[in-house]
């Protein structure tokens, strides 16, 4: 736009340049304005509680599996004889399997992403741009009721013969597919499949609303290059899963046809499962398993960038305000951002080089995923460059936020270099691949959001959380965090294959297990130490300290709003002079401009 | 300075109550619905393009596959082709109408849309019968599972454009439309247009080629 100050006040859908002034401030009842609820706080809301309930399921599956690698098939206390009447209170193999696939499933579909998106996505978007709600308010209430049939779908998964979906989160076919592979491709498939699709349901309305309402929503005077890199994130991630999920949606029917109608798109011809042939028990076959990797990974590689750009859009935000500073290099954290997206949809090859693939195409994937360092680099120095001469506030979200550039820093590295065909071919489904990937997601993205949690926890709910507690929170996080995913490196140097509920039947491997142990405790340590965050949570909410509209003192628009904003978000009208990132400007005696502040016109 | 957290001023902090909404209008000049709809519509591009593309390497990938016209009644779905045409021509027309507040022509060209569209889903519906009377199921071999699922999820979007269609027909009667705000019907008839597409390229590719 030209004009920056162009953006007129839009009077419901007649002529621009008044306003639209509906005085309703009509009670609802209490179904209506927290359950029920068309407001985006309270949807943003209740996207992170559902996400923080399913975080403690996804944790206690990851014990689980910690537990079976440090002391496999040892009778478990207290749950055992709950869970494993028939096996001495161990584990078994089929619920090993079951524990890692839906450990994943879970983290990655109804805890980051959620978090993420639903929950920072929706209360974030309105208020950093000075919108009084979402484009479509409803619209936005099914997205989040959508994952009500997608938590249903994991419930029942568990509960059909054979316990549990067990094929990976990856749900490789012909594993996946065909019955007989395992008790886990029993019913629990097709089930998991169906929650999929409603995950993505809910994302794609979710996306389509998050994209409208930051292109057709902003506050007059907010121009995209004055937008918080929040918002940027936000947006560029609505985009990935907007085009990146329907293809996973797609493969998805695909795979449930196969599994339901006995249909042939994964099912090799002439294969033998367990003595049974597929085509023999009356299914078509002539299809490629290979096809499904192709589909999964060219949705599921750009899902891997949807749960780590926003937490890069969060951390930016954070270190600005808390080193009182303007983020170093905006255009380029921007353009940086685009370049990761673009980037991250011709990469998925990445995920299959040991799956058999012409060099050629291997190479070329090699390239672009090496590619992707560069943007990611630039986002490092300026957030290293943001901190350069800053005035660093060591609050608990500056510390998440610090925690977050050092890990995604280790995740990264490792990225780039296990990239490289060769070497991905040594170390393919190793422990090495799992400790990367959790130091992205747990170290970057969880990191990234416990920051967020902290600094936005004063505009959701109008108190603080209690700083010392999220300092404790903080640092033994971090240490067990480390504790558990650097030692990840050794194991998977030493060749230790994952997804494997006994490691040590392979004598080569038997010498791990005391590493393996020190990771268990330090993974038991790091999920009780989660009880100060717990406590903090909940206990801040009604007895934390009270705090006003800018606690922080921030220059971004959500500050402007009372704390926690009432319906419509802002109480007077807004008009944007500058970018969200004006601290230690010397024209105003604060340490901060406000975007909103007019010095010109005094 | 170091930056304290300031404390809880009602003066300042306290929300005002009874205050207008401010809602403002930024980027292209276009209706958000309109916005959004076209956003929509990507990702169903990408749906069917995951569809379309499974379907060109299975069919690549197969040392042989069956010519569709030995298989499947081509005349009758060529005629069913056209009558989803007619059904987007049939909205054009009842767009046209509203804008001129014509009414009666709007419920007329409306109502033989919502009637084009449901035949439409008839006549597939005869065909799924009738296949599978004969034992062509989709369990047979790959053509009959590319056939049914991409027949299939074609079909579940023009079902679901036709209850769009026939939620904006109600809105027709109760007179929410006119020539002043008609984008609700715009909005519907660009979802049926893009399914009509979908199904030209789906005709080609499963029964022509």
């Amino acid at each position: 736009m030209s004009d920056p100050n162009a953006s007129s006040i839009r009077p419901g859908m007649g002529e621009p340049g008044t306003t639209r002034t509906s005085h309703e401030h009509h009670e609802l009842g209490f179904i209506r304005k927290y359950i029920f609820s068309v407001d985006h706080k309270v949807i943003g809301i209740q996207f992170m509680l559902l996400g923080l309930v399913f975080f403690v399921l996804g944790g206690l599956f990851a014990m689980a599996i910690r537990y079976q690698l440090a002391w496999p098939w040892e009778s478990m206390p207290v749950i055992g004889d709950l869970l494993f009447p028939n096996t001495g209170q161990a584990i078994t193999p089929e619920f090993y399997t079951m524990l890692f696939t839906m450990h994943g499933t879970i983290m990655i579909f109804f805890v980051i992403i959620p978090l993420l998106t639903g929950a920072f996505g929706n209360f974030l978007i309105p208020l950093m741009i000075g919108a009084p709600d979402m484009a479509f308010p409803k619209l936005n209430m099914f997205g989040f009721w959508a994952m009500i049939p997608a938590v249903g779908c994991v419930v029942m998964s568990f509960l059909q013969p054979g316990g549990g979906p067990g094929s990976g989160w990856t749900a490789y076919p012909p594993l996946s597919t065909i019955a007989s592979a395992s008790p886990g491709s029993l019913s629990a498939q097709t089930w998991w499949l169906l929650a999929l699709t409603w995950v993505g349901f809910s994302s794609m309305m979710g996306a389509v609303n998050y994209v409208t309402t930051i292109v057709k929503m902003r506050a007059p005077g907010l121009t995209m290059f004055r937008m918080p890199l929040t918002i940027w994130a936000l947006l560029i991630a609505a985009l990935l899963q907007l085009f990146a999920l329907p293809v996973l949606t797609a493969a998805s029917m695909m795979q449930i046809s196969d599994r339901v109608f006995q249909s042939g798109f994964f099912t090799p011809t002439n294969l033998v499962i367990n003595q049974i042939n597929p085509e023999g028990a009356g299914a078509a076959a002539g299809g490629q398993p290979l096809l499904w990797q192709h589909l999964f990974w060219f949705y599921s590689h750009p899902a891997v960038y949807i749960m780590v750009v926003p937490a890069m859009g969060l951390a930016s935000d954070i270190l600005s305000v808390h080193a009182r500073k303007p983020v170093f290099g905006y255009k380029p954290m921007v353009y940086s951002l685009c370049s990761i997206a673009g980037l991250g949809f011709i990469v998925w090859g990445h995920h299959m080089f040991a799956s058999g693939m012409n060099p050629a195409l291997g190479m070329t994937f090699m390239v672009a995923t090496m590619m992707i360092a560069l943007p990611s680099a630039i986002k490092v120095f300026n957030w290293l460059g943001t901190l350069w001469g800053s005035r660093i506030q060591l609050t608990t979200p500056m510390l998440f936020t610090l925690g977050f550039i050092a890990m995604f820093i280790i995740g990264g590295l490792s990225g780039i270099w296990m990239a490289a065909t060769p070497v991905d071919i040594y170390i393919h489904d190793t422990y090495i691949i799992v400790a990367h990937f959790h130091y992205i997601v747990f170290g970057g993205s969880v990191f990234a959001l416990f920051g967020a949690i902290y600094h936005w926890y004063p505009k959701m709910f109008g108190r603080v959380m209690n700083e010392t507690l999220g300092k404790i929170h903080f640092v033994g996080t971090f240490i067990f965090t480390n504790g558990v995913f650097y030692m990840m490196h050794q194991l998977g140097m030493a060749g230790l294959m994952r997804r494997t509920a006994d490691p040590y039947d392979y004598e080569s491997y038997a010498h791990l297990q005391p590493l393996n142990v020190f990771i268990t405790i330090s993974a038991f340590c790091l999920f009780v130490w989660q009880i100060f965050f717990v406590w903090n949570f909940f206990h801040s909410m009604f007895w934390g300290k009270r705090v006003g509209r800018n606690p922080w003192n921030a220059a971004s628009l959500e500050w402007e709003a009372p704390s926690p904003p009432g319906h419509g978000n802002f109480d007077s009208a807004l008009r944007v002079y500058r970018g969200p990132y004006e601290y230690a400007d010397p024209s105003v005696e604060e340490d901060f401009l406000a975007q909103t502040r007019d010095i010109e016109s005094k | 300075m170091t930056t304290t957290m300031t404390s809880y001023d009602p003066a300042v902090d306290a929300p005002k109550h009874h205050h207008p909404v401010y809602d403002y209008d930024s980027g292209p000049p276009v209706d958000r619905g309109k916005f959004a709809i076209w956003v929509f519509l990507g990702t169903e591009i990408m749906f069917f393009t995951g569809m379309i593309g499974t379907y060109i390497v299975l069919r690549a990938g197969s040392p042989e596959w069956p010519n569709p016209a030995h298989r499947l009644a081509v005349g009758i779905t060529a005629f069913n082709t056209f009558v989803l045409i007619c059904s987007s021509a049939t909205v054009v027309a009842g767009l046209f109408a509203v804008q001129k507040d014509d009414m009666a022509a709007l419920r007329k060209w409306w109502g033989l849309s919502i009637l084009l569209g449901a035949g439409f889903v008839g006549i597939q519906a005869y065909e799924y019968v009738h296949l599978i009377d004969h034992g062509m199921t989709p369990n047979q071999d790959l053509f009959w599972s590319t056939f049914y699922l991409m027949t299939a999820l074609h079909g579940l979007h023009v079902i679901i454009g036709v209850l769009w269609l026939a939620v904006a027909y109600v809105k027709i009667l109760r007179g929410e439309y006119s020539s002043k705000n008609w984008v609700g019907l715009e909005l519907a008839g660009l979802y049926w247009h893009f399914v009509d597409l979908v199904w030209v390229l789906l005709f080609t590719l499963i029964y022509l080629m």
